[in-house]
Order: structure tokens, then C-alpha cells, then sequence
């Protein structure tokens, strides 16, 4: 059952996942970590609020939030070859994970953002600093520690969306579970790619988790 | 007038630094009525002087000292500092204001992410100044409140005094002419607190900062304000030097506050009662023993302490008065003759 072939797959299967998962980690912190920010400085208790604009960002992160990311993968297919040129293979799965995961990120962000104390910010408010300034000086350095921790649950979700992508042809770990063990009862090779699955998130869980710790002036 | 207050010597007269004319302030609220934290408020702040807003929780205290640097924007009224109207400043302009009014705050609001030499610079990277400078100002501020060793700890390592002496480093950094703190002292304890009000003193004299102190405890005004204003449900009550206010208070949020606690007093209700206030000269006269001489009449005393106001000791003593009434307009004759601050204090202080 495991020879060679099977064996280098397992090991390619690895290397999409964790090409999937991180870049796409990556993009859509590019567009989760701003987009978080602006949810919680336009808000109407914000250090800049701009209600209508709070309101759509609001309404566009509710939506995307609340469609199952089987169906947005789907959805977003003639998105993907329009961006790709193919909706097949890790690359075109990059598409619909960053979709799918930048509104939850901006969520985690914006949480991180308000669990800073509002004196912190009144207090450089009461230096002079202008919004951009709070935003960069306070804003994320303060978060930065309880951002990283976020970031563990972003990298997991990413991670179990990404195997859920093997349904439509995206390769990966998730792609040789469902086809040895759901379609041809091959429950070995299957074992063997959820081991896989959960050793990879252990680590980049310990990894981040370190990461955020080692961040952290808190409690020291 | 019992004390010399400086700048209030009548030689010459003080310059206003700080302005508060008819300020209102109401908060909008579900029901649409609104809530008026501060009715009509007008005052001023002198050049180089501790100002102390007394008041207690819910007076309005907190929402005044944000309007002093707009952090809350009056619904009506004018703040002027050094004369300028904040209500007609740009926003860069009044950001540049805000520069010259330095803020300490009840939870010290400290970056945690910084150290005490960062959290110090912080104010001075939002004004622009270059690294080199900023780093020596910080670590010449953490000299001058006493923590230049705490320099590269984090306030998580540091105790609630020391996080206050680094935000008072911080607040001065850019050299502000207005210090205001917003109950500075009352997450300390009586040592620490005197510590830190010993230090914003040393502030004051060394560098001329004019202080604007919010608390709710008197203590923290007889320590180091010369002039308070009390404030009572969003209204001044009374503003005056604080030996004035302590030996004639006026109003009733003054007497609540000057008075000691109620309940010890209430023991003894019933008979007319008299408070008598010593100051400096008179707390060397056998007060109470010439009174027991003079009229062959035995005096209760009630309630007595001393405290230091604005660095004068000052003693404060409640005494029951005889039933004969007129006897004990005679008692109060007599000691008004001698010299010394009584009134008559009635039964619901």
C-alpha cells in the first residue's frame, strides 16, 4: 500500500498544504489586518468613525462570514480562472481560501484591537496623536500579542478549509484523504494524511503560540 | 484671609492661563432628554498655581478636565488657553495644543507594550522629534522622577507608584505648561500617594507647570493645592484658596466635605455645636482650658484633628455648646474675641 508512489504523493500532499495554507494566511492578513482596523476605527465609538462606511465593511464581512466555505469555493470558480486562469490545483485554492478566511482575520483583528484599554488611547489623544498615529503606534503594537494568538485560530481554519478544497480538485492533504479513503476505502492512506494534518497544525499552532508569548511585555 | 497664597498677594495680578467661561456639557441619552454632566461653568486657572476640582463620583469632575484639552467637546461655553478659543482651532492646531497640556490619568494608561524609556518617548515621536533627542529627554524626565534605573522595565514589572512616575514623565516630555491630573493618586496607597503629590509639587516649583488636580478626596487638595474649586452635581459649588474654603465653607458640598464624617458627629446631636478652626497662631493658645476658665462651664469636644494646608498646620475641633443659649453666645463671643474661626454647625452635616 505504501510504496513508493503513494509515499512521494503523501510527501507533495504536504508541501501543497502548507504552500496553501500559509500563503494564503499570508494574503488575507494583507487584507484582514486593515480591514480589521478600519472596522474598529470608523466604528461610532472609534478614534475616526465614519458611520457609512463602518456599515458597509460590517455588511461586506457579515456576508462573506456566513457563506459555508464549501459553497463560497464554489461560488467564486469563474472568480478564480478570471485571477489563476484554471479553478484547479493549490494555486487556484489560494483564491477562495483568501475570500473565505480575510473577513474572519479582520473579525480576530478587530477583537484584538478593542480589548485595549480606551484610557491607552485617550492618553495619546491627549498628546496630540493623530488617528494614523494611534493606529500605528497604539493600535497594533498594543494588539500585537493577542493578534498573534488569533493568528494560531486563522492558520487552523485556513488549514481545514484548504483540505475541504481537495473536493473540487486543489490538491493536497485534504485532496488524498478524499480520494483514497472516502472514494476507494484505502482507510491506511487516510490515517496516515490526518496524522499528517494534525502534526502540521500542532506545530504551527506551538510555532505562533511561541511567537506571541516570547511578543507579550504583559506578564513578566 | 488667614495664609498668603502666592499670586494672590495682591501686589500684582495673576496671570488667567486656563479660561472656562459658561461651560455646558450634555450627553445625549436614549430617552432624547439628554444628561447635563456640567451646567454654566466658568473659571480660571492661574499661571503657575495647583488647582485643585474637587467633587465626588458623578459631579461632572472628569468630563471638565476633558474639556480643558477638548477631549470633550463642550455643547456650549468657551475654554481659553493662553487666550486662544479651542472651539476655533483646526484640528493640527488644536493637536499642537494639546501638546502644551500634559495628562496623568487614575490607571496610569501606560503603553504596556513599551518600556518606561519608550512609553517616555512616545509623546515626543508624536511631535516630530528626532530619535537621538527624544532618547535624551526620556532618560532625563525618568532622572527627574526618580526612575532613571527602571529605564528598560516594562509598567507590568513595575508597581502602581512607579507606573504613575513614568506617565508624569511622559506628560512632560514635551515640556507642556499645564499639568492635568485626573484622579492621579486614587488607585495609590496614602504612602505612594503622598510620594507622587510630593513629586507634582517639586513639578510645579522647579518647572513653573501650572497643575489642574481632579480627586475626590480632600486630602489630596489640603496637600498640595492652594486654590479649589468644588464642584456638585456639574454646578461650582465654591472656588477659593483652600484655607478659605476649609475655614469658611460655604456652601453645603463644602461643608460635606471639610466637615468630618457625619456619623461621628451624629452621635452627640441634640445640643448646638460650634467648630472652631486654628491656624498657625492660634494653635499655640490653650484655647479650650481659657474657655473651661473663663465661663466655669465644662466643654465637650466632639471631634478634633490637625492637617497641613498648603504647608500650614491646621487644626479643626467640634464642640458641644451649653443649653443656656446665652451662655453660649458669650462662649462663641469669647473666642471670636480671641481671634479664632467659629461657626455654628447645625445637625444634618
Amino acid at each position: 500500500m505504501f510504496d513508493q508512489a503513494v509515499v512521494k504523493m503523501i510527501g507533495n500532499g504536504i508541501l501543497e498544504t502548507l504552500y496553501m495554507t500559509l500563503t494564503s494566511t499570508f494574503i488575507a492578513y494583507i487584507i484582514g489586518l486593515p480591514l480589521g482596523v478600519a472596522l474598529v476605527v470608523t466604528d461610532k465609538d472609534g478614534i475616526h468613525p465614519i458611520r457609512w462606511l463602518n456599515s458597509i465593511l460590517n455588511v461586506i464581512v457579515n456576508i462573506l462570514r456566513s457563506i459555508p466555505f464549501l459553497i463560497l469555493m464554489i461560488f467564486v470558480t469563474p472568480l478564480t480562472r478570471a485571477i489563476i486562469g484554471t479553478s484547479l490545483g493549490p494555486t487556484a485554492t489560494i483564491v477562495p481560501l483568501v475570500i473565505g478566511s480575510a473577513p474572519f482575520i479582520a473579525r480576530l483583528v478587530e477583537s484584538s484591537i478593542k480589548e485595549i484599554d480606551k484610557g491607552v488611547i485617550e492618553a495619546a489623544q491627549s498628546m496630540g496623536a493623530k488617528p494614523m498615529q494611534i493606529i500605528w503606534k497604539v493600535l497594533l503594537p498594543e494588539a500585537r500579542p493577542s493578534i498573534l494568538v488569533g493568528a494560531a485560530i486563522a492558520v487552523t481554519t485556513i488549514l481545514s478549509y484548504s483540505a475541504m478544497a481537495g473536493i473540487i480538485g486543489g490538491r493536497g492533504l485534504g485532496d488524498i484523504a478524499i480520494r483514497y479513503g472516502y472514494y476507494r476505502y484505502e482507510n491506511g492512506i487516510m490515517f496516515v494524511t490526518v496524522a499528517l494534518l494534525v502534526i502540521i497544525v500542532q506545530v504551527l499552532q506551538e510555532v505562533d503560540m511561541m511567537v506571541a508569548r516570547k511578543n507579550d511585555k504583559r506578564r513578566k | 484671609m488667614y495664609y498668603g497664597i502666592r499670586g494672590d498677594d495682591g501686589i500684582s495680578t495673576p496671570e488667567t492661563i486656563v479660561s472656562l467661561r459658561n461651560l455646558t456639557k450634555t450627553f445625549p441619552t436614549a430617552d432624547g432628554a439628554g444628561f447635563t454632566a456640567l451646567h454654566d461653568i466658568s473659571l480660571d486657572i492661574r499661571k503657575g498655581e495647583i488647582f485643585g476640582i474637587i467633587g465626588m463620583s458623578g459631579a461632572g469632575k472628569s468630563t471638565l478636565v476633558r474639556c480643558i484639552n477638548y477631549l470633550e467637546r463642550p455643547t456650549s461655553g468657551t475654554v481659553l488657553f493662553q487666550g486662544r478659543d479651542l472651539s476655533k482651532l483646526s484640528m493640527p492646531e488644536l493637536l499642537r495644543v494639546r501638546q502644551s497640556i500634559g495628562m496623568i490619568f487614575q490607571q496610569f494608561n501606560l503603553l504596556m507594550q513599551r518600556t518606561a524609556l519608550q512609553n517616555v518617548c512616545f509623546p515626543l515621536e508624536i511631535a516630530g522629534v528626532e530619535k537621538k533627542a527624544r532618547i535624551r529627554r526620556a532618560e532625563e524626565l525618568l532622572e527627574l522622577v526618580g526612575l532613571a534605573d527602571k529605564r528598560n522595565s516594562y509598567p507590568s514589572q513595575l508597581s502602581g507608584g512607579q507606573c504613575q512616575r513614568v506617565a508624569i514623565a511622559r506628560a512632560l516630555a514635551t515640556s507642556p505648561q499645564v499639568l492635568l491630573c485626573d484622579e492621579a493618586t486614587s488607585a495609590l496607597d496614602p504612602s505612594t500617594t503622598r510620594g507622587v503629590l510630593a513629586l507634582i509639587r517639586e513639578i510645579n516649583e522647579k518647572l513653573g507647570i501650572t497643575v489642574i488636580i481632579i480627586t475626590h478626596e480632600m486630602a489630596v487638595i489640603e496637600e498640595i493645592c492652594q486654590r479649589v474649586a468644588i464642584i456638585d452635581a456639574g454646578r461650582i459649588a465654591e472656588v477659593g484658596p483652600v484655607s478659605d474654603i476649609f475655614t469658611h465653607p460655604k456652601s453645603d458640598a463644602a461643608r460635606r466635605l471639610v466637615l468630618p464624617p457625619g456619623e461621628r458627629v451624629e452621635e452627640f446631636m441634640g445640643g448646638r455645636r460650634c467648630r472652631i478652626v486654628f491656624d498657625g497662631r492660634s494653635a499655640f493658645e490653650p484655647v479650650i482650658s481659657n474657655l473651661v476658665l473663663e465661663f466655669r462651664h465644662p466643654v465637650n469636644i466632639l471631634y478634633a484633628n490637625t492637617k497641613e494646608i498648603d504647608g500650614k498646620a491646621v487644626g479643626q475641633m467640634i464642640i458641644a455648646l451649653p443649653e443656656d443659649d446665652h451662655l453660649a453666645e458669650r462662649m462663641l463671643g469669647s473666642m471670636r474675641a480671641q481671634g479664632l474661626s467659629v461657626e455654628e454647625v447645625t445637625g444634618d452635616v
